[in-house]
Formats: C-alpha cells, sequence, structure tokens
C-alpha cells in the first residue's frame, strides 16, 4: 500500500508507452484486480447479505454495462449518435437462443456468436450510417428502431412473434446453470472479458482513430484515417457487445418479449452512458449501476413514504411505474446541466482529492 | 376510386396539415436556436390536458381554457428554455439531444400519472357533429382542424414576413453575430422562439384531442414529425408544411394497403421506411439548405 502515498501529483510521462498505460501505477492496478476478487468471492463468504436481490442485481447490472459499454464506444469514443441500441441488444437476446435451438451449439458459444451476428445487423445499418453525421444520424437510427421493432413482430421463425422466444438456461458441455449466484459469475467473466477488450482496443491505432474521428472528422480524414471504415466499423463493435449483452439477458430470463426492445430501453442506454461519463469505459458501469439502482431507489421511497399523507395526496402505489420513467427522465436532464461528464469525471476529482490530501489546493 | 380511398386521402390531407403546423412549430425551434427537439410530442399532450383539464374542472366556455391552456404554454415555452436549455449553450449535440430526450419522457410519465393513461374525450364543442361538404361525410371537427392549420400557417406568414419579432428571429437565424451586432438579444430571441413553438404545437394537441379524445398517444406526434421535417429539409418552414402533408397521405395510402393486402402495421411503420430513403437520397430534403461539405 506504500505506492498511495508516493504517487507524483501530476503528470510526468516521458514515454509514449507510459501514456497509453491502462493504470498509472502498480497501486491503481492491484486496487482493480483486489476489486474484482473481493466481488466474486462476496456471495461465497457472506452468502445472507448478498441474496437472491444483489445478484440479480449484480446480473442485471453486468449484461447492461456490456450493452452500455458498446453504445459509449459509438456515442461517447467515434461521436455516432444512436437511438437505436435497445434494438441491437434485442436482436442478440433472439440471436443466441435461435442459433441454440436450432443448431445445439452449447449457449456459452452462442453468447459470442449472437454478438458476430448483431454485429452483421449493426454493419448493415452502418453503412448508411457513414454518409450521415451528427443529428441525421441521431433520426435515423430513431427510424431504424421502429423499423426493427416492427421486424421482431413480422419475424414469427426469429423471434417468436407475439408469443416471445424461450431461451434454455446457461450451460457448460453439459453443467446446466440454474442458480443467479452460478450465472453472476459468468456474467462476471464476459463483464472482465468485454471490458478489458474495450479497454485495450482504445490504446490500439483504431481505438485512437476512433477518437479522432470524434474530435475532429475533417483533420482525422486529412490525417489518413479512413473515416467511413471507422465510422462503419463503430457500428459493428457496437453492435457486437449489445448482441453479446442481449444474448446474456436472455439466457438469464429464459425469456424474450419483443415487446421489451422499445424506444424507452434504448433511451436509458443513452441515458446510462451520459450519467456515467462518454468516452469513458469504467463511466458506463458507474452509469448502468445508477440506472439499475435508480428505480430501486424510487420504490424505496415509496415504501418510505407508504400510508403517509404524501402517498394518498399523490397516489404513490399505483404511480410507481411513472414515477421511475420520471426518474429516469429527470436523471439524465440534471446530469446534462450539472455534470455533464458524468459520474466518471466526479470520481476523477474525489481520486484527485483524497492524492493530495490535506492540501488539495 | 372507391369512397374508402376517398375518405383516406381525405384523412390524409387533414392529419397532413395537423403534421405540417406541428412541423412548423419544430422547424421554428431548430432554426431559431439550432436545437432539435425531441419533446415537441409532449408540448402537444401538454397543452390537450391542460385545456381538456380547465374545461371539465371548471365548466368555462370552450374560448376561456384555450386562452388559459395559451397562456400556460408561453410560461412553459419560456421556462424551458431558460431553465434547461440556457446553461447547455455550446455544448455537443448529442447532449442538446439527450436533454430534449429526457424532458419528454418527464413529461410524459408526469402526465400519465396526473391523468391516467385511458383516452379522455373533450366536452362536446359543436352542436352538429358532422356535414357534408361534396357528397362526403366530414366531422365538424375536422374541418375546424383544417381551418386552424390553415389559420397557422397564414399567421406563421405574416409573422415572419411583417411583424418586427419575427424579422428578428429570422435575422438571428440567419447569422447569430450580426443579429447580436445590430442590437437584436438572441435571448430573447430562443425564449420567443421556444415560447411560440409550445404554444403551436399546444394548439395542434388540443385539434386532436378534440378528434381522438386525449391520451398519451398524441405525443407520437412528436417522433411522427421527423419524417415531415426531413422530407421537406429541416430549416425550412414551408418544407415542414409541404412534408407534413405528403407524410399524412403516405400514412392514410399505407392503413388501405394495410386493410387490403393485409400486410400488418404498415400504417405505423411506413413514414420511417420514408424517412431512410429520404437521408439517403436527399439528405437535406426538398427545401432545406444544402450544406456542401466533402471528405
Amino acid at each position: 500500500m506504500a505506492g498511495a502515498t508516493m504517487r507524483p501529483c501530476g503528470d510526468f510521462r516521458t514515454s509514449y508507452r507510459a501514456d497509453t498505460t491502462i493504470f498509472d501505477d502498480r497501486f491503481s492496478r492491484n486496487s482493480v484486480i483486489v476489486g474484482i476478487v473481493l466481488l466474486a468471492l462476496a456471495p461465497i463468504v457472506l452468502p445472507e447479505v448478498f441474496d437472491a436481490y444483489w445478484m440479480n442485481m449484480f446480473i442485471q447490472i453486468g449484461y447492461l454495462s456490456i450493452a452500455a459499454l458498446g453504445l459509449n464506444i459509438l456515442v461517447g469514443f467515434t461521436g455516432q449518435i444512436s437511438i437505436g441500441h435497445a434494438v441491437f441488444f434485442g436482436f442478440g437476446a433472439f440471436a443466441s437462443p435461435f442459433i441454440n435451438s436450432n443448431t445445439g451449439i452449447p449457449v456459452v458459444l452462442c453468447v459470442p456468436l449472437a454478438g458476430v451476428m448483431t454485429a452483421a445487423v449493426g454493419l448493415l445499418f452502418g453503412v448508411p450510417a457513414a454518409r450521415i453525421k451528427g443529428l441525421y444520424l441521431a433520426i435515423a437510427t430513431l427510424a431504424a428502431q421502429f423499423i426493427l421493432e416492427d421486424f421482431f413482430s413480422r419475424a414469427e421463425g426469429f423471434t417468436g412473434g407475439v408469443h416471445g422466444a424461450t431461451a434454455n438456461p446457461m450451460s457448460f458441455f453439459g453443467y446446466d446453470i440454474y442458480t443467479d449466484r452460478e450465472y453472476f459469475y459468468v456474467v462476471l467473466v464476459f463483464v472482465i472479458v468485454m471490458f478489458l477488450g474495450a479497454t485495450n482496443m482504445m490504446r490500439t491505432r483504431d481505438g485512437r482513430a476512433f477518437v479522432a474521428v470524434r474530435d475532429h472528422y475533417l483533420s482525422a480524414e486529412i490525417m489518413g484515417v479512413n473515416l467511413t471504415k471507422y465510422r462503419v466499423m463503430s457500428f459493428g463493435v457496437s453492435s457486437f457487445y449489445a448482441g453479446v449483452g442481449g444474448a446474456l439477458y436472455a439466457h438469464y430470463l429464459g425469456f424474450v418479449s419483443i415487446e421489451a426492445f422499445n424506444i424507452l430501453f434504448s433511451i436509458q442506454f443513452l441515458g446510462m452512458i451520459i450519467i456515467g461519463g462518454l468516452g469513458s469505459v469504467m463511466g458506463s458501469l458507474m452509469g448502468t449501476a445508477f440506472m439499475v439502482f435508480l428505480p430501486e431507489a424510487m420504490d424505496a421511497l415509496s415504501r418510505a413514504v407508504a400510508g403517509g399523507w404524501l402517498d394518498r395526496a399523490l397516489n404513490l402505489q399505483s404511480g410507481i411505474n411513472n414515477l421511475r420513467e420520471m426518474a429516469i427522465g429527470a436523471a439524465i436532464v440534471l446530469f446534462l446541466i450539472f455534470e455533464p461528464d458524468g459520474l466518471a469525471h466526479r470520481w476523477r476529482q474525489i481520486k484527485a482529492y483524497w492524492k493530495l490530501y490535506p492540501f488539495s489546493y | 376510386m372507391d369512397a374508402f380511398l376517398l375518405q383516406l386521402l381525405v384523412n390524409g390531407v387533414i392529419v397532413g396539415m395537423l403534421y405540417g403546423v406541428v412541423g412548423m412549430a419544430f422547424v421554428l425551434i431548430y432554426k431559431a436556436s439550432q436545437v432539435v427537439n425531441f419533446a415537441q410530442g409532449e408540448f402537444l399532450l401538454i397543452g390537450a390536458w391542460v385545456c381538456w383539464w380547465t374545461l371539465t374542472e371548471f365548466d368555462i366556455p370552450f374560448v376561456f381554457g384555450f386562452l388559459i391552456t395559451l397562456v400556460f404554454m408561453f410560461v412553459l415555452g419560456v421556462l424551458i428554455q431558460v431553465v434547461v436549455l440556457r446553461p447547455l449553450i455550446g455544448e455537443p449535440i448529442i447532449s442538446v439531444i439527450m436533454v430534449t430526450i429526457g424532458l419528454s419522457i418527464f413529461f410524459q410519465s408526469l402526465l400519465n400519472w396526473m391523468f391516467g393513461v385511458f383516452a379522455q374525450p373533450f366536452p362536446r364543442i359543436f352542436e352538429t357533429p358532422s356535414m357534408e361538404i361534396f357528397g362526403l361525410q366530414v366531422q365538424t371537427v375536422y374541418v375546424m382542424s383544417m381551418f386552424v392549420s390553415v389559420a397557422i400557417m397564414a399567421a406563421f406568414a405574416w409573422f415572419f414576413k411583417a411583424s418586427k419579432t419575427g424579422l428578428a428571429m429570422r435575422a438571428t437565424a440567419f447569422d447569430q453575430q450580426a443579429a447580436q451586432s445590430l442590437g437584436i438579444s438572441v435571448r430573447h430571441v430562443f425564449a420567443t422562439a421556444w415560447a411560440i413553438s409550445a404554444m403551436v404545437s399546444a394548439v395542434a394537441g388540443v385539434v386532436v384531442g378534440v378528434v381522438n379524445g386525449v391520451s398519451s398517444a398524441l405525443s407520437f406526434f412528436g417522433i411522427k414529425v421527423f419524417p415531415a421535417v426531413i422530407l421537406g429539409g429541416l430549416d425550412s418552414i414551408i418544407g415542414a408544411v409541404v412534408g407534413g402533408l405528403i407524410i399524412g397521405l403516405l400514412e392514410n395510402l399505407a392503413a388501405y394497403v394495410d386493410v387490403d393486402l393485409q400486410w400488418g402495421n404498415m400504417q405505423r411503420i411506413a413514414p420511417f421506411y420514408a424517412l431512410i430513403l429520404i437521408l439517403m437520397i436527399k439528405p437535406y430534403g426538398l427545401f432545406g439548405t444544402r450544406d456542401i461539405e466533402r471528405v
């Protein structure tokens, strides 16, 4: 732990390699590893505290954060706006059970396969998107949202139509996973792999090209970055992440309905990355956690005032769904006004404060 | 041509006019302050609910309820611009888009909470429910909505051609810095644009509410307006009217296809196919300014 006090108080990097490291020093890397190990041990050591409720929450955060990370690669890193992320998530959720039940490939392999299939669909939508940008792209993806939703209700062989599709439970070559606790580890592994993948991709030539396209696409083109290629590729990568997230969602719930992937869900994904921080890998995770716990906080709030005058005046019990949605809308608006860089920025500020404590001025 | 198709075409024109009106309100905000307002549909919803509430709660004549609605929407439009949009001037486009989306979710769930999800009919306004024009039975409210739409369009034309505020707004849309140096308060122009847009949308909302009853389905107008304004050109007020008419007609023709060929939900989805098509072929629309920018 000595590293904590020996950190330099500024950026004194002398090589390019030092500038692109994921962790500034050994302490921050070790603390992340310790954090993951503690999370993995928590359900075993403290099964009373981390009961089914918490497992459910963690699993939700896991698969949603993978999809949110995909959207962050598209929006936060490449600067392409998409208001149709939920349908790609949904496509993955239908694709994985579809592959599994038609070919018999084990579920654990179907998940990445579903990601690849979703990436193909994303590329399909990405090709026209390479021509338009900004606002027009936002409107085009809004149209894609409604068109793919309509497609889900028509393609009965793929999605089961209005009846929905059933998904087999996760299995490892004959060993089936039924309980939330086991599924938690599956999701944890996927989250770690996908987050490491994204972090490392951002350190490569392609990742830097994404950021260049976002920051100034004209300069990027002049520097030799192929705009069309990277815009389309960003759509593909983002859809891959959405597909993997969706597949994990499908095998967790065991049932996928075509009504789940509506525009509100897409907006929730956008909310996650805005609250977490655009262009921040860890921000995607923080934003997702915020978005998952926000409705829970609203439930707790309504339970706390249940039976009181406020409850009667506002009719809270019947309006709880509206209260949740209102909280989502309000959170997005308030974060954009007061904390536009998101939770990731706030976290960096907290770290900087403690690094210099008690002389933090 | 059978009577059903004719009826659908008439419906298409009437609905299209309303799309045109909402589209104009949308374009007004975009031209004045470069904000794409995803909460336009909620303006319709709020206007309709406020008018419905004043009419049913206080039992006052329609005209007074309507005026109260207009005043309320004026205040709301200015408030939203000042409190929510003003801090975001200069922020990237994603922030501005997201803040209006956030507002739209917020208002929609708030109104669902306050008024419920079921459609509520307006109190009767006209004595005769329908009249005969050229041998076609047309509901009186449809005729009214037609008149209201044309009146709003005429008012817009006059406002931007002759009134001082309208000229100031056009100048701001054309060049903000030049307008500011000539003594035009850009802040006032932004606030006025939002106030007018909110009021005009509320009028459209009340009209649709009188025809179909007030329900959260109204806010879908705010999404249907995108195909219309993209078709017409995002920064053209005439384009919004033309685009609205075309999309309204297209939608009702798609309804004909739905009934005749049993293709399912084409009425709902056809405008979005049109939207993608326009963006591919002519992204700046029929009347929009063509930004020349090639890389």
